[in-house]
C-alpha cells in the first residue's frame, strides 16, 4: 500500500499547569487537505491544545503521531518529556505555525526571516531559499517589503510575512495561533484572504481563531471546545448552523 | 617636546601589555559571563546557587586582594603541586606563574561575575515569542541560541558590556602592584628614578583616556549594528 | 570581661598567623580603611553637589569645565591618579616650606586627595543624572507657583535627585571601599596593607588574604544593607500602596 501517512493525529491528550487541568483528553486527525478550526471561549483550552501539536508545550499524557512516526516521550522527575529531541526538531520542521503575535525575528529583514529556517534547519542551498522567498513575497503582496524589519511594517504586513515564512518550510501541515486577534479591524480581511487561498489550494491547517466567518466558509471540520473537553465537533454547517449544547448556542449568539 | 629619558619604548611596550592583557580579560570575561548567565538561569538548583554565590563573592572583595590570592596563593598551590609531583614520580617540574596570566585570569575571573548579570539581564530581556518562532521552525536549542537568541541579546547587553569593558580597561592598572611591567609600573618606575612623576605619568594617563574614547566610538558602531530592525524607520 | 579573654587566647592558641599582634595589624588596617572611605566618600559628596548642579547649567563655560574633570578621572586608573599626587606632590613649588608639607608627606593624605577627587568625579555623574531625571512637571509647578531657580533648585530639585540616586550612590560607595584597597600601593597600613604584611612576614598567601576577604566582605554588605534600609525609607513614597 502506497497510502500517504496521515500527516497529524493526536490522541487523548491532557495538559494541567499547577493545579488546573487545562487539557482533559483531547483528540484530533488531520487528514491531508483538512481545515480544522478550534473555537471557544478564551480560556478553553484552545491555544494550548494547539501549541502541544508541535510541543511547545509539553503534554502529560497522550500521543502525537506526525507523518506516520510516534513522538517517543519519557518520564523525568520535572515531568514528561520528549526522549529524543531530534526527533521533535525533525517533526517541528513538518508543522510550521503562525502566531498570534507574529513573532517575526525582529533583528532580521523579512526576506531573512523566511530563508532563515529553510536553509538552517532544511539545509536547503541559499540561491534556491531565495528565490523561492521571492515567489511567496509576491504571492501575499509584500514584494515590496522584502528588506523591511517587522518593526517597519504594519501588523497585517507582519502576519502576511508570518504566513509566508511558514508556507517557505514546505509545511504539511500549518498551525495557525488566533492569526488576526492582534491586528487592528481594517487589516484582518487582507490575513484571512491570504489563508482562504491556502486552504482552496488544499493544505492542511488547523486554525485557532474567532472569526466564525472563516470557520463557517472555509473549514471542513469545526471543534468547539469547552473547559478542555470536546463540546461539540462536526461539519460547520451542523456545529455553527444547528449547536446543539446550550453552551455554543450561547457562545455564538451575537453579543449586543 | 615631551623628554622621555629613554624610557620611550619601553612605555611603549608597556602600553602594548595593558591593550593585551585587556583584550584577552574580556574575552575570558565574556566567557564566564555566558557561562554565569547560562547557570544563573539553569534549571538545576545546584548551577544557579554556585553561580550566585560566584557573583556575590566577586562583586563583595576588591579585585586588588583577589588579585593577590590568586597569584600568591596560586603560586604557593603551584609550588606545592609540582613539589608532590618531585617527591612521588621525580618528575623536575617548575612552574613559574606569571604575572600577565595571573593577571588576565584574575581580571577575566572578576569581570565574568559582572558581565554575567549584564548577560542574564539581556537574555531575560529578548522575548519569549522570539525563541517560540524559532523553536516552532524546527531549529535546535543551539541553532537557535546561535540564530536569534544571541543576536537578540547583544542588543541588550552592549551598553553593560561597554561599561564593563571601560571599568576593566582602569583595572588593569592593578597588575602593576603584583610586578607586571604594563605602561603603568613602567611610568611609575620612570617617575621614582628621574623625579618627574608628571612627564611619565600624564601621558599615560592620556593613553587610557584615547583607549576609552576609541572604544567608546567602537561600542556606538556596534550598537548601530545589533539595534538593526529595532525601533528604527 | 576575663571570660572573653580566655576564650580568646584559647582560640588562638597554638595559630601562629593569627596571633593578637596580626590582629592588631588588621584592626589598625581596618580603622585606616574606614577613616579614609568614610573621609573621601563626605568630601567627594560635599564637592559633588555643586559641581553637578553646574554640569547640569546651560552655560556651557561653566558645565563644560566640570564635564572634562569628571571625564579624566572616570576614565583613567585610580591608582594612576594616586601615582600622579602622591609622587607629584614635592613639586610643588615651595610646599615643602607651608604648614602643609607635615601633612602631604605621609601617604594618608595623597590618598585621601586622590580618592576624594575620584569620587567626587562619579558622584558628579550620578547627581547630574538624577537631576536631569526630575520630572517636567515638578519643575513647571515650582515656577507657577513664583518659587526662584535657586529656592527651586533647593527645595525641589535637589531632595528629589538625592532620593533617586541612591542606588546608584550605594553602588558608588561598595566601588570606593573597594578601590581603596589600593592605598597599601602607597605603603599605607589600610586593609589590604595589613594583610600583605601578614603575607609577607608569614608567607601565608591564603591566610592573610582570604581573611581580608572576608572582612571586605562584610563590609560591603554592611553597606549594601545600609542602602536598603535607606532607599526603603526615602523612597518609600515612590511605592505604589498596598
Amino acid at each position: 500500500m502506497a497510502e500517504t501517512p496521515i500527516p497529524l493525529e493526536v490522541r487523548n491528550i491532557t495538559k494541567r499547569f499547577g493545579d488546573t487541568e487545562v487539557l482533559k483528553g483531547l483528540s484530533l486527525k488531520a487528514h491531508k487537505g483538512d481545515v480544522i478550526t478550534l473555537i471557544g471561549a478564551s480560556g478553553s483550552g484552545k491555544s494550548t491544545f494547539l501549541r502541544c501539536m508541535n510541543l511547545l508545550e509539553q503534554p502529560d499524557e497522550g500521543d502525537l503521531i506526525v507523518h506516520g512516526e510516534q513522538i517517543r516521550f519519557r518520564q523525568t522527575r520535572r515531568g514528561r518529556e520528549p526522549a529524543d529531541w531530534k526527533q521533535v526538531v525533525r517533526m517541528r520542521a513538518r508543522l510550521s505555525m503562525v502566531f498570534q503575535s507574529f513573532n517575526l525575528w525582529a533583528h532580521m529583514t523579512l526576506l531573512e526571516n523566511i530563508i532563515e529556517a529553510p536553509v538552517h534547519v532544511l539545509g536547503k542551498p541559499k540561491k534556491e531559499a531565495l528565490e523561492q522567498a521571492r515567489a511567496l513575497l509576491e504571492r501575499v503582496g509584500l514584494t515590496a517589503r522584502a528588506d523591511a524589519y517587522p518593526a517597519q511594517m504594519s501588523g497585517g504586513q507582519q502576519q502576511r510575512g508570518a504566513i509566508a515564512r511558514a508556507l517557505a518550510m514546505d509545511p504539511e501541515v500549518m498551525l495557525f495561533d488566533e492569526p488576526t486577534s492582534a491586528l487592528d479591524p481594517e487589516l484582518v480581511g487582507d490575513v484571512l484572504k491570504v489563508m482562504r487561498e491556502l486552504a482552496d489550494e488544499g493544505r492542511t491547517m488547523i486554525v485557532v481563531t474567532h472569526e466564525m466567518g472563516f470557520a463557517r466558509d472555509v473549514s471542513s471540520q469545526v471543534i468547539y471546545l469547552h473547559q478542555g473537553l470536546v463540546e461539540e465537533a462536526g461539519p460547520p454547517q451542523q456545529v455553527l448552523g444547528s449547536p446543539q449544547s446550550p453552551r455554543l448556542k450561547q457562545f455564538l449568539a451575537p453579543k449586543y | 617636546m615631551l623628554d622621555l629619558h629613554g624610557y620611550g619604548p619601553r612605555l611603549l611596550e608597556g602600553a602594548g601589555v595593558t591593550l593585551q592583557l585587556a583584550v584577552l580579560s574580556l574575552a575570558l570575561a565574556i566567557l564566564l559571563g555566558l557561562l554565569t548567565a547560562s547557570a544563573r538561569m539553569s534549571r538545576h538548583w545546584a548551577l544557579r546557587q554556585l553561580a550566585m554565590l560566584y557573583t556575590t563573592l566577586i562583586r563583595g572583595v576588591p579585585d586588588l586582594v583577589l588579585m593577590m590570592l590568586l597569584f600568591f596563593g596560586g603560586q604557593m598551590a603551584l609550588n606545592v603541586a609540582t613539589d608532590a609531583l618531585y617527591d612521588r614520580f621525580g618528575v623536575d617540574w617548575y612552574i613559574n606563574l606569571n604575572a600577565f596570566a595571573a593577571g588576565v585570569l584574575t581580571i577575566g575571573f572578576i569581570f565574568g561575575a559582572y558581565m554575567g548579570e549584564t548577560f542574564r539581564g539581556a537574555f531575560m530581556a529578548v522575548e519569549e515569542g522570539q525563541i517560540e518562532a524559532g523553536k516552532a521552525y524546527g531549529m535546535s536549542p543551539w541553532l537557535v541560541f546561535r540564530r536569534i537568541r544571541f543576536p537578540q541579546m547583544m542588543r541588550h547587553a552592549l551598553p553593560g558590556l561597554s561599561n564593563n569593558w571601560m571599568v576593566l580597561l582602569k583595572t588593569t592598572a592593578l597588575v602593576s602592584v603584583i610586578g607586571l611591567s604594563d605602561m603603568v609600573r613602567i611610568a611609575a618606575e620612570a617617575s621614582r628614578a628621574t623625579h618627574e612623576p608628571f612627564t611619565f605619568l600624564i601621558p599615560v594617563a592620556a593613553v587610557y583616556l584615547l583607549i576609552a574614547s576609541v572604544s567608546e566610538w567602537l561600542f556606538a558602531r556596534l550598537q548601530k549594528r545589533y539595534n538593526v530592525g529595532f525601533g528604527g524607520h | 570581661m576575663p571570660d572573653i579573654t580566655l576564650w580568646f587566647q584559647e582560640l588562638l592558641a597554638g595559630n601562629v598567623i593569627f596571633t593578637p599582634t596580626t590582629l592588631g595589624y588588621y584592626w589598625d588596617g581596618l580603622v585606616t580603611t574606614v577613616q579614609l572611605v568614610f573621609l573621601s566618600l563626605v568630601a567627594g559628596l560635599v564637592l559633588a553637589v555643586p559641581l553637578a548642579i553646574g554640569r547640569s547649567s546651560r552655560h556651557r563655560w561653566i558645565s563644560l569645565p566640570i564635564y572634562l574633570y569628571t571625564y579624566v578621572f572616570r576614565g583613567t586608573p585610580l591608582l594612576i591618579q594616586l601615582y600622579i599626587i602622591y609622587y607629584g606632590v614635592v613639586f610643588f613649588d615651595g610646599i615643602q616650606e607651608t604648614f602643609l608639607w607635615p601633612i602631604l608627606r605621609e601617604a594618608f593624605y595623597p590618598a585621601l586627595i586622590a580618592f576624594t577627587l575620584n569620587t567626587a568625579a562619579y558622584t558628579t555623574e550620578i547627581f547630574r543624572g538624577a537631576i536631569k531625571a526630575t520630572p517636567r512637571g515638578e519643575i513647571e509647578a515650582a515656577r507657577a507657583y513664583g518659587m526662584s531657580s535657586g529656592l527651586m533648585m533647593r527645595r525641589i530639585i535637589l531632595p528629589s535627585a538625592f532620593r533617586r540616586a541612591l542606588p546608584a550612590y550605594g553602588n558608588e560607595v561598595i566601588f570606593m571601599l573597594h578601590a581603596s584597597a589600593i592605598a597599601s600601593v602607597v605603603t599605607l597600613m589600610d586593609l589590604t596593607g595589613a594583610a600583605r604584611f601578614v603575607y609577607a612576614r608569614f608567607y601565608a598567601p591564603f591566610e592573610a588574604f582570604l581573611f581580608v576577604a572576608a572582612i571586605y566582605l562584610c563590609l560591603t554588605f554592611a553597606i549594601l544593607y545600609l542602602f536598603r534600609w535607606l532607599e526603603k525609607r526615602l523612597l518609600a513614597h515612590l511605592r505604589p500602596q498596598n
